[in-house]
C-alpha cells in the first residue's frame, strides 16, 4: 500500500478532512482576529487604531461570506447541509456551525457595519445613480433618517453590538477548536486547550491581515501610513502571539512530559512526516522569527522604514504560521494511526473538487469581496461625500 | 428618548430577522421527515429501511430444512459447526429458487487450505497440514469427507454428493 | 443430495413458505421482532480465530462493501517477548485473503484478532454527527441513515476504533450494521454465519437464553481501549493486552 508504514487500521488509509478543512478555521480565525482588532477601538477606546476600524470590519465580512465554501464544498451531500438548520443535533459542536454563523454574519458583522455606514448609505442612495442606486436604497431598509439622534442611537446600539461581538467572535472561531479538542480518539487533537489555542492564534492572522492589508491599500491609494496606528497594531500583534506562543509551548511541554500512550507515536510523526511544516514553517519561520522581530521594534527605536519592514515580514510570517499551525493539525492529527503502530501520506489532489486549486481559490476569493466591498463601503473617509454632507 | 423615531430603523432590521425566523419555521415544517424523532433525534423510518436490506447468505437453518441428510452426516462429524455457507458461498438466491440457481461445487483442492493450511499464528489445538507434504496436491475429499472430514467417522465411507437427482 | 422427486414436491413449497417469512419485510411489520427485546452485542473469542478470512468476505458479499474499505477486518499479532508493548500487526487486504503462513520456531506470540463496530452503548461517534443522521437503536445497534448523511465525516474521526469509513461512491458515512437486516429475522450476522470455529457469535444480552450470559459468567472478557469509556458491546475472550 502506497504511503503507509507500519500497521493502520485498515479504513485510516484515506485522509477524509482534506486541505479545505485546513482552509476552513484559518479563514474564520481570520475574521474573528480582524473583530477583535476593530473592537479594540470600539468597544476598548485604543483610538490609536481607528484609521483600521471599517477596514478590519470589511476584511471580516469578505472573510465570513467565504467561510462556508470550503465546508460545503468537503461535504459528501453539499445539498443536504440545510439539514444542520432543520436538525441540529444537540451533542453535536459541528451542528452549532449555522447557527453562530447565521447569528455572526447578521446579528453581529453585517448590524455593526450596517450602523457604522448608515450615514454614508442613504446619502450614497440619494447620489448615486442606476443599480447602484438601487443597491444602497434597499440597504437603507427604506429609511433615511440621519439626523443626530439617530445617529446618537446608532452609536450606541453599535457599541452594545460590538461587546457581544467579541464573545461571539470567540464562539465562531472557538468552536472549531472544540470540534477537534473535545474527540477523545484522536490525542493529537484531544486538549482542553484546543479552542484558547484555536482563538489566540486566530486573533495573530486577523490582526496580522488587518494590518498588512491596510499598509497596502493606503499605499495604493498614494497616501502616507499612519505610523501611530501600526505601531499600536503591531504592539497588540506582538503581545497576543505571546500569549499564543506560551498556550502552544504549554501544550507542547505537557505532551512531552505525561508521555502517555500516543506519545511515541506522534513524537516520530512531528520528527519525520510533519517535521517540514510543523518545525521549520510553524514554530521556526511563523512564531519565533516574527516574535524576535517584534520584540525588537518594542525595545529598540527603530526607523520608521525599518519598523515597516519589519512588521510587513513579521505579519506575513504570523500568517503562514497560523495557516502552518491549521495544516498540521487538521492534516497532521489523520496522518498517524488511532492504532499508534504506523502512518499514512496525505495526497492532495490537484484538481478535483478539494483540491489544491480550489484551496487556493478560496484563499483569493475573500481578497476579491473585500475588492468589492472597499468599492461598494469605502472605508476612508470620501471628500466628496463629506461636501455632499455639509451641503444637505 | 427623543423617540422611537429616531430609532425607526432598527425595528426595520429587526423586522427582517422576525420575517426570516418565520419563513424559517414555515419551511422547516415541510422539510423535516415525518418519522424524525420517533425513537430518537433521528429519522425512525430508516430503522425499518435498514432492516429491509437484500439477504444474501440463507443461514443454515433454511439449508438444513431440504439437505436433511446432509445436515444429518454433518451434526456427527468435526465439521458440525460450520455452516453450510462458510464454504458453500452466499446461497439466499438458490434458497429463494432451488431449482433454477444451482451452486457451483467449491474445488477442495483450494477452499480446505485456506482453514487447514499449517501456520505457527493459528492455535495449535486447531487441526492443520502443510498440503504439499500431506496430500502432494490431490484434493481433500479423495479421502475427507467434508461434511464428516475426520477418516472414518463418516458412516457410510463415500465422500459426500451434493444437487438433487 | 439424494431427494426423491416425491420428497422434492412436499419440501420445496415448505422451504419456499419458511424463506419468505424470514425474508418478511422491516422490523415494524414482522409481528415476530419487537426492538424493545433485544440489546444486540457480539462475542469475540481470541484463541478460537485461525485468520482464514471468511467473515471479511461474507460481510463484503453480504453488504456490497467497496473495495479497499472495511466493515470488518482481521488482524495478526506478533506479540515479542522483548517488546510487549509494541507489537508487530498486520492485516493485509483486512485479512479478506488469510494470512501469510508463519514457519514454526518464531519466538513470541501470534493471534489473531477480528475488528468491527463496537457498537458501543455511549458511542461517541453518533454523538458529533451534526444532523442526527447515526444513531443507536431502541435495540443496541448503532445505524447510519444514508438518506441523511451529509458524509461530513465527524463521526469518522470520532470513532476510536477506525471501523467507519465514507462510502466512494455513495459519499456517506458507511460501518458494520451488525446485519441488522439479517437479525431482526432471526438469523445471524453474515460474519458469524460464515466463521468455520465459532470464534465470532452474535450475542443478545436482553434475551435470558443467550449463551453469552454463561459465557461471561466463566470467562474473563474484554472491550477494546476500555480507557476511552464508550460501551463497547462487543467482548473479547482472551484478548492480549498488546492489541490495539
Amino acid at each position: 500500500m502506497s504511503g503507509v508504514e507500519g500497521y493502520i487500521y485498515p479504513n485510516e488509509v484515506t485522509l477524509y478532512w482534506s486541505v479545505l478543512i485546513v482552509l476552513y478555521p484559518f479563514i474564520t480565525g481570520l475574521v474573528a482576529g480582524a473583530f477583535i482588532l476593530a473592537s479594540l477601538e470600539r468597544v476598548f477606546s485604543v483610538e490609536a487604531v481607528k484609521p483600521t476600524y471599517r477596514l478590519a470590519l470589511l476584511t471580516a465580512l469578505a472573510f465570513l461570506l467565504v467561510a462556508p465554501l470550503p465546508l460545503v464544498l468537503h461535504l459528501g451531500h453539499p445539498f443536504r447541509s440545510p439539514e444542520m438548520y432543520f436538525t441540529p443535533h444537540d451533542t453535536s459542536a459541528m451542528a452549532m456551525f449555522g447557527y453562530v454563523y447565521m447569528w455572526y454574519l447578521m446579528a453581529v458583522l453585517v448590524f455593526e457595519i450596517w450602523l457604522d455606514y448608515r450615514r454614508e448609505i442613504v446619502l450614497l442612495s440619494q447620489t448615486s445613480k442606476g443599480l447602484l442606486r438601487l443597491i444602497y436604497q434597499v440597504m437603507t431598509l427604506g429609511s433615511s433618517n440621519i439626523s443626530a439622534g439617530a445617529l446618537h442611537i446608532d452609536d450606541k446600539v453599535g457599541w452594545i453590538v460590538t461587546l457581544v461581538g467579541i464573545p461571539s467572535a470567540f464562539l465562531l472561531h472557538g468552536y472549531v477548536g472544540f470540534i477537534f479538542g473535545s474527540l477523545k480518539a484522536n490525542p493529537w487533537w484531544s486538549s482542553p486547550l484546543m479552542p484558547v489555542i484555536f482563538i489566540f492564534s486566530a486573533m495573530v492572522s486577523g490582526i496580522a491581515a488587518v494590518m498588512l492589508l491596510y499598509m497596502s491599500t493606503t499605499k495604493l491609494r498614494g497616501q502616507k501610513i499612519d505610523m501611530r496606528c501600526v505601531d499600536t497594531v503591531a504592539m497588540y500583534m506582538f503581545y497576543i502571539f505571546i500569549i499564543d506562543f506560551s498556550m502552544e509551548m504549554l501544550d507542547l511541554v505537557h505532551r512531552v512530559y505525561e508521555a502517555d500512550e500516543s506519545f511515541r507515536s506522534l513524537n516520530f510523526l512531528v520528527h519525520t512526516k510533519l517535521y517540514f511544516s510543523q518545525i521549520v514553517v510553524q514554530i521556526c519561520l511563523g512564531t519565533i522569527v516574527p516574535l524576535v522581530l517584534l520584540f525588537l521594534t518594542q525595545v529598540v527605536k527603530l526607523k520608521e522604514m525599518a519598523r515597516k519592514r519589519i512588521y510587513i515580514l513579521s505579519g506575513s510570517l504570523a500568517l503562514v504560521g497560523v495557516l502552518a499551525m491549521r495544516w498540521n493539525v487538521v492534516i497532521g492529527g489523520q496522518l498517524f494511526s488511532k492504532s499508534f503502530l504506523g502512518y499514512t501520506s496525505y495526497k492532495m489532489a490537484l484538481v478535483t473538487r478539494e483540491g489544491l486549486l480550489v484551496a487556493v481559490g478560496l484563499t483569493i476569493l475573500p481578497l476579491l469581496f473585500l475588492w468589492a466591498l472597499v468599492k461598494l463601503l469605502p472605508p476612508w473617509p470620501d471628500k466628496s461625500l463629506h461636501e455632499a454632507a455639509t451641503g444637505d | 428618548m427623543s423617540g422611537l423615531k429616531d430609532a425607526g430603523h432598527l425595528f426595520r432590521f429587526a423586522g427582517l430577522f422576525v420575517l426570516a425566523f418565520l419563513v424559517f419555521l414555515v419551511v422547516r415544517s415541510y422539510v423535516v421527515p415525518k418519522s424524525f424523532g420517533e425513537y430518537g433525534h433521528y429519522r425512525g423510518a430508516s430503522i425499518g429501511e435498514i432492516a429491509a436490506r437484500p439477504i444474501k447468505f440463507a443461514g443454515h437453518q433454511t439449508c438444513e430444512t431440504c439437505h436433511t441428510d446432509i445436515s444429518d452426516t454433518k451434526t456427527k462429524g468435526a465439521h458440525a459447526h460450520v455452516n453450510c455457507e462458510a464454504c458453500h458461498g452466499a446461497l439466499a438466491a438458490h434458497a429463494d429458487d432451488p431449482t433454477t440457481v444451482t451452486p457451483v461445487k467449491p474445488d477442495t483442492a483450494v477452499l480446505c487450505a485456506s482453514c487447514h493450511t499449517a501456520s505457527a499464528a493459528k492455535p495449535a489445538s486447531f487441526p492443520q497440514v502443510d498440503p504439499a507434504d500431506h496430500s502432494g496436491g490431490v484434493p481433500c475429499e479423495t479421502c475427507h469427507n467434508p461434511h464428516s472430514p475426520i477418516i472414518g467417522s463418516d458412516s457410510s465411507g463415500k465422500t459426500a454428493k451434493g444437487g438433487a437427482k | 443430495m439424494n431427494i426423491s422427486r416425491r420428497h422434492l414436491m412436499i419440501l420445496l413449497p415448505a422451504a419456499a413458505v419458511a424463506w419468505k417469512h424470514v425474508l418478511a419485510g422491516t422490523p415494524e411489520d414482522s409481528p415476530n421482532y419487537q426492538m424493545s427485546e433485544h440489546w444486540w452485542g457480539m462475542l469475540i473469542d481470541i484463541p478460537k480465530c485461525i485468520g482464514c478470512g471468511n467473515c471479511v468476505r461474507a460481510c463484503q458479499t453480504e453488504n456490497d462493501v467497496p473495495d479497499g474499505f472495511f466493515r470488518t477486518w482481521v488482524e495478526r499479532y506478533h506479540r515479542s517477548d522483548w517488546h510487549l508493548e509494541n507489537p508487530e500487526v498486520i492485516s493485509p487486504d483486512g485479512g479478506k485473503e488469510g494470512f501469510p503462513v508463519v514457519k514454526a520456531g518464531e519466538e513470541g506470540m501470534f493471534f489473531f484478532v477480528p475488528k468491527m463496530c463496537n457498537h458501543c452503548a455511549d458511542s461517541p461517534c453518533t454523538q458529533v454527527c451534526p444532523v442526527g443522521a447515526t444513531f443507536i437503536s431502541p435495540d443496541g445497534v448503532v445505524l447510519i441513515d444514508q438518506k441523511y448523511c451529509l458524509g461530513c465525516a465527524y463521526c469518522v474521526q470520532a470513532c476510536p476504533y477506525g471501523c467507519r469509513y465514507v462510502h466512494p461512491t455513495k459519499k456517506v458515512a458507511d460501518k458494520c450494521t451488525l446485519c441488522y437486516h439479517r437479525i431482526t429475522k432471526g438469523l445471524t450476522t453474515a460474519c458469524c454465519e460464515a466463521c468455520p470455529t465459532g470464534a465470532r457469535q452474535l450475542a443478545d444480552l436482553k434475551n435470558p437464553n443467550d449463551p453469552i450470559h454463561e459465557f461471561l459468567k466463566t470467562h474473563t472478557v474484554q472491550v477494546l481501549k476500555p480507557q476511552m469509556a464508550t460501551g463497547a458491546k462487543a467482548f473479547y475472550n482472551g484478548l492480549d493486552g498488546s492489541v490495539r
